[in-house]
């Protein structure tokens, strides 16, 4: 029981930046449809903005979270502008070579800036756990946590609630009609990609303290991220968050108490499974395509 | 007489035969390390220990007259690339002697290259016992086995306070994670301790709490961890985080230099197996030799903590030399047969080889010294 509780409690908090991942992604390959291999790059420039605001600069913690989120919309922007405006989004082919080329640019360009050797980013809260009975966790997991449930929320209200959310639906479902009645379609191409990429920034600005930092930290985070949009359903933004926490339960409660050898494979055989049953995803409805 | 053309050919003359009498001057090493991925730390620091050997030895005037020259490539913690930067270095640089690849998974990739086109591989990283015993006469190891490490550490399990009593494992997912634990269970149970839980994790693992959890209900009293550098680090603070009873020892070298200057929770000790103590440069079997390497890495402005992996490379670099000056020639048979006989003082201690593997095709292993360091709110003791 005691460990079902720790199992649950580190589940919660690995959904949580399994959730900030999949909705930043979902933005950008959900509902722009544009297949973001980079989406973990821009996760690494985040804690690498994280490590030089901390480390090297020696500013706060929180602070640098704000940073990290602007240098990724602004990076986002900068890509959308520069690289795939005037692009057929549709031609996937097109797109996903132009993504990959500015993943292996921004990987490259971490590694000569910061060296191969992973950074370690200090905590802004007191090492000691917190313990709660049997259950241990520390201040920073549980301010991962917080700041990854406001974060969902927010977007959440943007995305479903907002007139902004619901021009960029409108965009990526008809650009036309959308056009016609009087959305910017340009400005929510350059808004959308560029909030999908802060998003994964400050992601990795929040976890830079929980784990290191190192040039290649952004693969993982990115098949992680596709699995979870696959999962929850594309494009849905309540999908992606409760597949992020899906998967993370799958993960931990697999490994605590299947195999850790085959942690992350649980996690892709459930998926295997989730799309033999439901191919359009848990939490998406189906769409007709052609 | 000296129209244009021939004053062209002489002026390129001039210029690129000096450059390829230079080029012919150095002896060129290569060496496969990674400096990029899950385990970049170590293969930089080891991969800056060599350069620090190699600097030192050509201010002394090289070996044979010539300098030497490091042609250094990166495999990037993948034994595919592993192998490519080994193809690379033996067909495009035509080096005549390799130092790497750093762990055992991508030296096993590596190994059947060596065999192929007949260049030595001066193993500096690796302790996989498959690798000496596979039958490939062209690799020689100068760190410890994972069975040498369990049974040095063996000789100080009386020495733990409460008593070593139950062990459970959290182990690479990898050659030498996996060969490690096996070979520690068997010293254990050689010694009457009982074996708890063994859970392991991918090498590109960074989020370990669910193998932590998993540990903290086992009613073991020790975890010993096998990974690199990075992940070791992980593995301290996340068990710190989740209060894990278990004392942690890590083998195989690694120590988590990141918690000198950001400890865990305050009183949170740490016990690690290494084969270099630079805290303690007098407890070293040359301690001359240890202090020429500190000074040289300190000239170089390289990190403090990165000497104990460092000195990997550095060792290596001093063997090599000592092999092409026994050999007379930079030649890769004649330097394979001069490492059966060199005899270097090393910054871990004496380096030889003994012979192991099947009669006819052996490889050679060294016997290096283990220290036993504590770690403790970012000071550390030898113990």
């Amino acid at each position: 029981m005691d460990q079902l509780l720790q199992h649950w409690v580190n589940g919660m908090v690995l959904g949580a930046t399994y959730a900030l991942l999949g909705i930043g992604l979902t933005l950008i390959f959900g509902i722009m449809r544009v297949v973001n291999f980079a989406h973990g790059e821009l996760y690494t420039l985040g804690a690498y903005v994280a490590y030089g605001f901390v480390s090297l600069l020696q500013l706060d913690f929180f602070s640098s979270l704000l940073m990290a989120a602007a240098a990724g919309f602004l990076f986002g922007a900068l890509v959308e502008r520069l690289l795939l405006r005037g692009r057929d989004l549709g031609s996937i082919d097109e797109v996903m070579l132009i993504m990959i080329g500015v993943m292996i640019i921004m990987q490259n360009a971490e590694l000569l800036l910061w060296g191969g050797v992973a950074k370690l980013v200090p905590s802004p809260f007191a090492q000691e756990p917190l313990v709660f009975g049997s259950v241990a966790v520390s201040p920073i997991r549980l301010f991962v946590l917080a700041a990854a449930l406001v974060l969902l929320v927010a977007f959440y209200f943007l995305i479903e609630r907002s007139r902004l959310g619901m021009s960029m639906r409108a965009t990526f479902q008809d650009k036309d009609a959308a056009k016609i009645v009087g959305v910017s379609v340009s400005r929510i191409y350059t808004l959308t990609f560029a909030l999908g990429s802060g998003l994964a920034a400050v992601t990795g600005a929040l976890l830079s303290p929980l784990f290191v930092v190192n040039p290649t930290m952004g693969d993982l985070a990115s098949l992680k991220a596709f699995a979870i949009v696959i999962l929850g359903g594309l494009g849905n933004l309540a999908g992606a968050a409760l597949g992020g926490f899906a998967l993370a339960m799958i993960e931990e409660f697999g490994a605590g108490y299947v195999s850790t050898a085959y942690r992350d494979a649980l996690g892709f055989l459930v998926i295997l499974l989730v799309m033999i049953a439901r191919p359009q995803g848990l939490f998406a409805a189906k769409e007709r395509v052609g | 007489m000296w129209n244009s053309p021939r004053i062209l050919a002489a002026f390129a003359l001039a210029v690129v035969l000096p450059a390829a009498a230079l080029a012919q001057d150095t002896i060129k090493i290569g060496i496969s390390e990674p400096l990029t991925g899950p385990v970049a730390a170590s293969g930089t620091y080891v991969t800056d220990g060599a350069r620090v050997a190699a600097d030192l030895i050509n201010s002394q005037g090289g070996v044979l007259g010539r300098k030497l020259e490091l042609v250094i490539e990166d495999n990037k913690s993948n034994p595919r690339e592993a192998v490519n930067s080994a193809e690379k270095l033996i067909l495009k640089d035509k080096v005549p002697v390799m130092m790497g690849a750093w762990g055992s998974t991508f030296t096993l990739a590596v190994m059947p290259k060596l065999v192929e086109y007949g260049v030595p591989l001066l193993v500096e990283t690796a302790s996989s016992g498959k690798i000496t015993t596979a039958g490939n006469p062209w690799v020689f190891r100068i760190s410890p086995t994972s069975q040498m490490e369990a049974q040095a550490f063996g000789k100080q399990l009386a020495s733990f306070s409460p008593a070593i009593k139950k062990v459970d494992f959290l182990s690479v997912n990898n050659d030498w994670g996996l060969g490690a634990a096996t070979e520690f269970k068997k010293m254990l149970a050689e010694h009457g301790i009982e074996v708890g839980r063994m859970e392991t994790m991918a090498p590109d693992a960074t989020d370990l709490s669910a193998q932590l959890a998993a540990l903290k209900g086992s009613g073991s009293d020790t975890l010993i961890v096998t990974t690199g550098v990075e992940q070791l680090t992980l593995a301290i603070r996340q068990a710190a985080e989740q209060r894990l009873s278990q004392r942690i020892i890590s083998t195989g070298g690694s120590f988590p230099e990141q918690l000198l200057a950001t400890p865990g929770p305050k009183g949170y000790t740490s016990t690690h197996l290494v084969f270099f103590a630079p805290w303690a440069l007098d407890r070293a079997q040359h301690p001359e030799v240890a202090r020429q390497y500190a000074d040289a890495w300190a000239a170089k402005k390289y990190p403090f903590p990165g000497l104990t992996e460092g000195f990997r490379g550095f060792d290596a670099i001093l063997t090599i030399a000592e092999a092409i000056r026994v050999a007379g020639k930079a030649e890769p048979e004649a330097i394979r047969q001069a490492l059966w006989q060199v005899k270097v003082k090393g910054v871990n201690g004496d380096i030889a080889f003994a012979k192991e593997g099947p009669a006819g095709k052996e490889s050679g292993q060294n016997a290096p010294t283990i220290y036993v360091v504590q770690l403790k709110d970012g000071a550390v003791t030898v113990q």
